[in-house]
């Protein structure tokens, strides 16, 4: 690491400490959500420091980008200061947190120095095959992207069956409210009277949604995929419904419309899988897609499932907006 | 001095002048005494510094796609910098944050 690298390490890690300090000490919530955003987008610099840029534009889409919108919509139903503990409580909390925080120190004190050459991670065999081996295979510039959607395939669709089933068990808990009172003033959460935010963000739309469809199909080529693409498509969306009011979002896109997107993704993913079956191949075998041209097939496999992806990401985000802004909505 | 030196410099001295721009709004944030000259402070001085430093960048960027995003990148921050400045400054407005006159504490 050359000095200024470093230096700027140093005051990178002072932010996050200072922000994580911060954030335990504010009392109101919606301070303590922005710094949490804050610490989301520090830790992104130094991931794209450490040069895991396809990391640390995940980071900053999910951790600073949507949870944070997230979190302040949920704030918006529940109180947004936090009640004080007595001091006598704080202790049995405090000491486990010690405990726990002394055990990770001295357990780091075993990790392996920055850049060590003689590490699994670097002398594994399989790292030397995905590095060197993924040109020919895949033919995918972004080597991220082709072990994440094809070598790893089983494990990116597990995460998106999580993704899939977080966004309907939130649904199933959250849905089960009176319908609301038309008199009862909806509208409060909103930011629909705010001319300048509407004329604005009105000419910010296309760009978001073309900026989520290049990160989606770009994801082969640099840093982005179907995951930070559907998390930027939601936060558009959200943002549409928060200035325009839930009313007109829902008229674009109806529950009934995100619910078959959130499933449909999922199903485009498992079923690009058992298409393979079908063709002759293991599952998620994408060279069988195009049998003369094994490379050409593993383009368009993960095309598929990152499109897969992209379109359940979006649909739960979205579907998680929804269910808090109407929960508001009904009182 | 050659061409590309001017440049480097011009680049040099844009970048310095947007991190000063950007510490004096946090100056103003700290030491303004409400809400409302808060926001103004950072405010101006968030969307100038951008601009400067990413003008700055633009001058040292390798290659033309590079320039192209720093580009967009300001023209982004051009417009949504203000439009949050004054959102913030509205919804202030109707919770009914009052406006400092000289002489009051500060809040």
């Amino acid at each position: 690491m050359t000095p200024e690298v470093e230096l700027i390490n140093i005051v990178l890690f002072a932010i996050l400490v200072a922000t994580a300090v911060g954030i335990t000490r504010l009392r109101g919530l919606y301070g303590a959500v922005m710094l949490a955003a804050l610490f989301s987008l520090v830790i992104a610099c130094l991931f794209v420091l450490l040069d895991a840029v396809d990391v640390a534009f995940t980071e900053a889409a999910v951790g600073a980008g949507i949870s944070t919108v997230l979190m302040l919509t949920v704030l918006a139903l529940t109180r947004a200061r936090e009640a004080v503990t007595p001091r006598r409580r704080l202790w049995p909390a405090g000491i486990g947190s010690v405990l726990a925080g002394g055990m990770l120190i001295y357990a780091s004190q075993d990790l392996p120095a920055f850049g060590r050459p003689d590490t699994p991670v670097q002398s594994h065999p399989v790292t030397a095959t995905y590095l060197q081996a993924s040109q020919d295979e895949i033919g995918v510039p972004n080597t991220v992207t082709s072990v994440l959607a094809s070598y790893r395939g089983y494990d990116t669709l597990g995460e998106l069956a999580v993704i899939f089933t977080a966004g309907i068990a939130v649904q199933l808990i959250l849905s089960q409210v009176p319908r609301h009172d038309p008199d009862f003033e909806r509208e409060k959460l909103l930011l629909t009277d705010y001319r300048v935010l509407r004329v604005v963000s009105k000419v910010l739309f296309p760009f978001i949604f073309l900026f989520a469809l290049y990160v989606q199909f770009h994801g082969d080529y640099g840093p982005g995929g179907g995951f930070q693409a559907g998390v930027i498509f939601a936060s558009g969306f959200v943002l549409y419904g928060l200035v325009f009011g839930i009313d007109t979002a829902r008229r674009v896109m109806p529950g009934r419309l995100l619910q078959l997107l959130i499933s449909s993704g999922l199903l485009l993913y498992a079923g690009v899988g058992v298409a393979n079956m079908l063709l002759g191949g293991a599952f998620l075998d994408y060279d069988t897609l195009n049998p003369g041209h094994p490379v050409d097939g593993q383009h368009l496999g993960i095309l598929l499932v990152e499109l897969g992806v992209g379109i359940t990401v979006a649909g739960v985000m979205m579907a998680i907006f929804f269910i808090c802004a109407d929960r508001r909505a009904a009182g | 001095m050659n061409a590309s030196g001017v440049v480097e410099l011009a680049s040099g001295v844009l970048v310095v002048v947007g991190a000063l721009v950007v510490l004096s709004g946090g100056v103003g944030l700290l030491r303004l005494p409400d809400f409302y000259t808060r926001v103004h402070a950072v405010g101006l001085t968030d969307t100038a510094g951008v601009g400067l430093i990413a003008l700055g960048l633009i001058l040292r960027a390798p290659d033309w796609g590079v320039a192209v995003r720093l580009v967009l990148i300001a023209l982004f921050l051009a417009l949504t910098s203000p439009t949050a400045t004054h959102a913030l400054a509205q919804a202030a407005r109707r919770d009914g944050v009052h406006v400092w006159v000289a002489g009051d504490p500060r809040q």
